[in-house]
């Protein structure tokens, strides 16, 4: 009998955590800094101040929700790399339609702009996903090469139609007062953007573990064709899909946006579409994992900035914390097992016949 | 060591794939100059014997010889480094590569690629054993006896002293035949050792010097090439009978057709006719078994009634609904239960026993608009009772045993009370107490009045459950009989395609 | 007659890290590997070798030290999808997060955010300077030169003459064959990505050893994702790829000319920009099903 050994899933991960922190304290220790020094500071620290608590959920903002967007599309077995460009897609409709609606209350500003947003970033994956189900085309090169299209779309319109009249600077004009989104906390930047990440995980988590859908989609992923073979339309399930989650990540441009820099700029998203890669392998494609994985980024990245300024780490230690973790991740997750059944009881003779269990 | 050494010798072997042994202690050998059958049913074991012998499995135990020297395989590198050559089923060409592409690949010395050398040795063959191919075609543009001589062909350029075929001819039409084994014939009067797989008597008797038969993984016995087929076949299936068989009663003798399928077309997966005018009825409380050697339509006839592959033309009619191209969920609808012979890409592994056993008809176990979770896992305990499931409801099938994933997949669809039900291969690569109950449960459900469509490669298990039989030969029903007196020469030669020389 | 042949020979100049990267990943994905990874590791070869020229004072150091990198990344892509089977883009993605974010943290603790550090770019090489206006086209730097001239010619034939790039293209299409045949699938897989991963590095170095003489963030821009949809308008082939880095290289070039002129600068030049990305779209679009893929594309090898 081959050995059997329990490799569960929240088990692995946490190796991928630790082997992480190993791998990293190389670029540490040249940063002539003290890696358990370093590691308090990037995770506990940010903790301990309000204000660094606060921007920790600020931080984790964007990146909830391009982690909840690609977790849905990997579940169903849709690779979208593409979150970067519908990201960019929704910044570009919040950014667009929040210069429109100055005359509108909030209470119906905010609505239409999150809408909108929502609807171009589903747009914006539209295409790859078409060619996927009706094609069989390759989704992850279709998808990915939409994300330089969009920042060049972002850098068109930035030097072009939307350039800043005032200043002259590729920004686009300030957005209404009204379509900026209200702060949550006084004098901190934590703004409703963040509760609307966290409705969105909830909900995603009712849909997929909770309703008929889910469970369609969860099937769709883990078997194409056992799905189909048991009546599921594996196409409308991919497509509807990639459509949420080019949605979803369409709403983290939104809160970009409409919550933090009030106007679309070229640097609106620092690969927070590539994050939300790795915010969903780290959380294995569930929910709650998302939003465990999300939070803890968002303390790495606050805490990588405060760690430059205490101990001269330099703050680009986030994204190669970010890239190790990634990699460790989807490098233990293959060593994933199921527990075997035990097939015969314990008492039966080791020669005895092929175990009907 | 010495010149009386076999060229290839197995001793010992062992092989486990979970619970099942593929392989339990088979001893073999081939000396040069002749041809050693290896004969068996489907799942005997004789593949995964001579994967270990070409290093494309690992034993759990046993050794490999090769002219009296023991040889380490870890690949088949190894293998091909110790004179052995395997043709596999599947043949392991390069399709958009050239003929002789094909026959340097792996031939490294240095970075220069020796296509000369390769078209040299096409040549060669051609004279010497009269092997003919262009070394320019691409593999991907010719016939698949064309393909088969290309594989035979690699491995006599590689300079092999043993060539194992594995079921050469299951692919091959019969004039191929004549010419693999005239092929055969000259390969050994130049010395080479065949190892010559195969399920088919009449063939192994015309080429064979020695037979060594295996059942379920065991060495029967090692006779010589003309014992009488009547022996041969009773070695190779000479099994513990099966307490489960056909009522004798042959039932009602005019049976109101259930499942109408009229002059049905299809194509398979590379767009040629795999199925061509079928027309057949299942009748009401019929188990109508179809015979025939795979690759002759039959994953096709079941994929289109499963709603998996679309018809060219004809029609499925079930009672009085038409369901020609339907897709699955209206297939299951009219009430047809569909057990392929695929059975783990038919589930969804990585989810539960209890999903796994709704995900057909979830929108029956919904409270409002989420899942029922408590009904969903009351069903499964109810199932896994009444069915014998070896397991939990929250276990993933993929952690089941091959028997117990087939239980899992008949539960899912007889706890529906089909009208009627397409089954393939139930019982293939299980074991005996499994085999009983899929059996078993197909006479229930014949008994309760379903129209059952069994295909089927295992004769005895055809002739111990159909009522009747048709034969698919290239996509045809080429002969139909009952199956009580049935005379067992003439569906062979119906199998083989020879339906009217008989 | 000047603004064709300096915007030939700036074709050509643009033209020379966009080859290397294709022909590099071109060599990941005939072995069956989707090497996304090539962003960052294009952004890695032109750091690190922007380092070390700039520590040694020898680009030709800081050369070596990219194709070590180069190599390096290779190699670490190859552990995580030949070795353990990792999902192929999932993994490229990672590796292109941790280099960019390593090249940016070494950046920053070696030169601390302060001036631009530059270096004595690699010079130019012109054997037809005697030709007047028409000469001006064949002044370029040695890295061209061999790309055009050496590794072109060469990457193809030893993927399309050589033994080695028999087996190459062999476990790309049908590992299981390469591997009956005797073929070490692994190590055929190994060495493409890491041949590719070279290639890529020294794609980039050549942005900040010859081309700009200095490193700043933000370098590679996409260009690693342009290689990826080169490949793919090239059907994998590394004739049709270069030809496509030369026709974008042309189209970005001539932008970079026009977009100064007055009377083009309402032009939306970003379209243009955007051209490779969709044009690859569209034409993966219009063969549809019939797409040639490496046979075993994206999937990794498992004995039975």
């Amino acid at each position: 009998m081959r050995r059997i050994t329990v490799r569960s899933t929240p088990v692995l991960v946490i190796l991928a955590v630790l082997l992480t922190f190993l791998i990293t304290a190389g670029p540490i220790i040249l940063a002539g800094a003290n890696p358990i020094a370093a590691y308090a500071a990037y995770l506990v620290v940010p903790l301990t101040s309000q204000f660094t608590l606060l921007e920790v959920l600020v931080s984790a903002t964007p990146i909830l929700l391009t982690g909840a967007a690609v977790a849905i599309a990997f579940r169903a077995g849709y690779w979208n790399i593409g979150a970067e460009g519908q990201l960019l897609l929704g910044a570009i409709a919040a950014a667009g339609i929040g210069t429109m609606v100055g005359d509108l209350p909030p209470v119906l500003a905010l609505p239409v702009m999150v809408v909108g947003g929502a609807l171009a970033g589903a747009a914006w994956a539209l295409v790859p996903a078409l060619l996927r189900v009706r094609f069989g085309i390759d989704e992850v090169v279709t998808t990915l090469l939409l994300n330089p299209v969009a920042l060049l779309l972002v850098n068109g319109l930035l030097h072009g139609p939307w350039r800043d009249p005032e200043t002259g600077f590729p920004e686009s004009a300030r957005i209404a007062a009204s379509a900026e989104f209200p702060t949550l906390i006084e004098r901190s930047r934590l703004h409703i953007g963040f509760l609307i990440a966290i409705a969105v995980i909830g909900v995603a988590w009712y849909v997929l573990v909770r309703t008929p859908t889910g469970l369609r989609l969860r099937a769709a992923g883990l078997s194409p064709h056992g799905a189909r073979f048991a009546g599921i339309n594996v196409s409308r399930t991919l497509l509807g899909a990639a459509l949420m989650s080019g949605a979803i990540a369409g709403l983290a441009g939104v809160g970009e946006v409409a919550g933090i820099q009030n106007r679309l700029t070229s640097g609106i998203s620092p690969g927070y579409g590539y994050t939300g890669i790795v915010v969903a392998t780290l959380g294995t494609l569930t929910m709650p994992g998302v939003a465990l994985a999300g939070l803890f980024l968002g303390d790495l990245t606050v805490g990588a900035s405060s760690a430059a300024r205490s101990l001269g780490i330099p703050s680009q230690l986030g994204a190669v914390v970010q890239g190790v973790l990634l990699l460790t991740t989807i490098a233990l997750l293959t060593q994933r097992r199921y527990r075997a059944r035990a097939a015969a009881p314990p008492a039966a003779p080791p020669a005895a016949e092929v175990a009907s269990g | 060591m010495t010149a009386t050494s076999p060229a290839l010798e197995l001793r010992g072997i062992t092989k486990r794939f979970g619970d099942l042994v593929a392989n339990d202690g088979v001893d073999f050998d081939v000396r040069g100059g002749e041809v050693h059958a290896l004969l068996g049913e489907n799942g005997a074991g004789k593949t995964t014997v001579m994967r270990i012998a070409y290093g494309l499995t690992q034993a759990d135990a046993g050794e490999v010889l090769v002219h009296g020297q023991r040889i380490d395989l870890r690949s088949p590198r190894d293998a091909i480094a110790a004179g052995i050559g395997m043709v596999t089923q599947h043949f392991a060409l390069v399709a958009p590569m050239t003929v002789a592409e094909n026959l340097a690949l792996g031939r490294a010395t240095g970075l220069r690629l020796d296509l000369d050398d390769a078209r040299r040795r096409v040549a060669d063959a051609a004279d010497r054993f009269g092997m003919r191919v262009d070394p320019a075609a691409r593999v991907e543009n010719l016939s698949v006896g064309q393909q088969q001589r290309v594989e035979i062909l690699k491995a006599l350029s590689r300079d092999c002293r043993v060539l194992i075929l594995d079921e050469p001819t299951a692919v091959l039409v019969p004039g191929e035949v004549d010419a693999l084994f005239a092929t055969l014939r000259s390969l050994v009067a130049d010395g080479l050792a065949v190892v010559f797989i195969s399920h088919k008597l009449a063939e192994v008797r015309a080429i064979s010097d020695r037979v060594s038969v295996l059942r379920r993984g065991r060495l029967v016995a090692t006779v010589d090439g003309d014992t009488n087929e009547r022996e041969l076949a009773s070695m190779m299936v000479g099994r513990p009978s099966f307490g489960v068989e056909r009522p004798s009663d042959a039932g009602p003798e005019l049976r109101e057709p259930v499942l109408r399928i009229s002059d049905l077309h299809a194509a398979g997966s590379h767009g040629l006719e795999a199925l061509a005018s079928v027309t057949l009825d299942v009748g009401a409380g019929e188990i109508v078994g179809v015979a025939g050697v795979s690759g002759n339509g039959q994953t096709e006839l079941v994929d289109v009634l499963s709603g998996m592959r679309a018809p060219s033309s004809g029609s499925i009619v079930v009672g009085d609904t038409d369901l020609t191209g339907a897709d699955p969920t209206r297939m299951m609808a009219a009430g047809i239960g569909r057990i392929p012979e695929d059975r783990h890409a038919s589930l969804v592994g990585d989810l539960s026993v209890a999903y796994n056993l709704v995900l057909e008809r979830l929108d029956d176990f919904r409270a409002g608009g989420r899942i029922d979770g408590r009904r969903i896992r009351e069903h499964a305990v109810a199932l896994i009772e009444r069915f014998d499931i070896r397991a939990g409801p929250d276990d993933p099938v993929a952690s089941l045993s091959g028997g117990n994933i087939q239980k899992v997949l008949l539960a899912r669809v007889l706890s529906r009370d089909p009208r009627v039900v397409v089954v393939s291969q139930p019982t293939r690569g299980l074991d005996i107490g499994a085999t009983e109950y899929v059996r078993s449960q197909l006479l229930e459900r014949r008994a309760a009045g379903a129209a059952i469509l069994l295909v089927s490669e295992d004769l005895d298990e055809l002739l111990a459950l159909a009522d009747r039989l048709v034969v698919l030969y290239e996509g045809r029903i080429v002969g139909e009989m009952p199956t009580t007196g049935v005379d067992v020469d003439r569906l062979g030669m119906l199998m083989a395609g020879r339906g009217e020389a008989a | 007659m000047i603004f064709f042949v300096d915007l030939i020979a700036a074709t050509l100049r643009n033209a020379t890290p966009l080859v290397y990267g294709t022909v590099g990943e071109t060599y990941s994905e005939r072995s069956g590997v989707l090497n996304l990874g090539i962003e960052g590791t294009m952004y890695a070869g032109a750091f690190a070798g922007f380092a070390a020229a700039w520590a040694t004072g020898s680009p030709l150091v800081g050369l070596a030290t990219a194709i070590v990198v180069g190599l390096a990344a290779g190699a670490i892509m190859a552990l995580l999808t030949v070795t353990l089977g990792a999902n192929q883009h999932v993994s490229g993605i990672g590796l292109t997060i941790g280099l960019i974010g390593l090249s940016e943290f070494v950046n920053r603790l070696i030169f601390q955010g302060g001036d631009l550090q530059r270096i004595e770019p690699m010079s130019t090489l012109n054997p037809f300077g005697g030709l007047g206006e028409i000469g001006a086209l064949f002044d370029q730097y040695a890295l061209t030169w061999i790309a055009f001239l050496l590794v072109v010619p060469v990457a193809w034939w030893i993927l399309q003459r050589s033994s080695f790039g028999l087996e190459i293209r062999a476990v790309g299409e049908n590992p299981e064959a390469a591997d009956a045949a005797g073929v070490n699938v692994t190590r055929t897989r190994y060495l493409a990505l890491m041949i590719g991963g070279s290639l890529m590095a020294v794609g980039g170095a050549f942005i900040t050893l010859a081309l700009l003489g200095s490193f700043t963030l933000d370098i590679i821009a996409g260009r690693g994702w342009v290689c990826v949809a080169l490949v793919i308008f090239g059907r994998w082939r590394i004739g049709r790829g270069v030809i496509g880095a030369l026709l974008f290289s042309l189209i970005f070039s001539l932008q970079f000319r026009l977009r100064i002129l007055p009377e083009f600068s309402a032009l939306p030049f970003e379209l243009l920009l955007a051209l490779p990305y969709l044009v690859v779209i569209a034409a993966l679009a219009l063969s549809g099903r019939n797409v040639a893929y490496p046979g075993a594309y994206l999937k990794p090898y498992r004995r039975s």
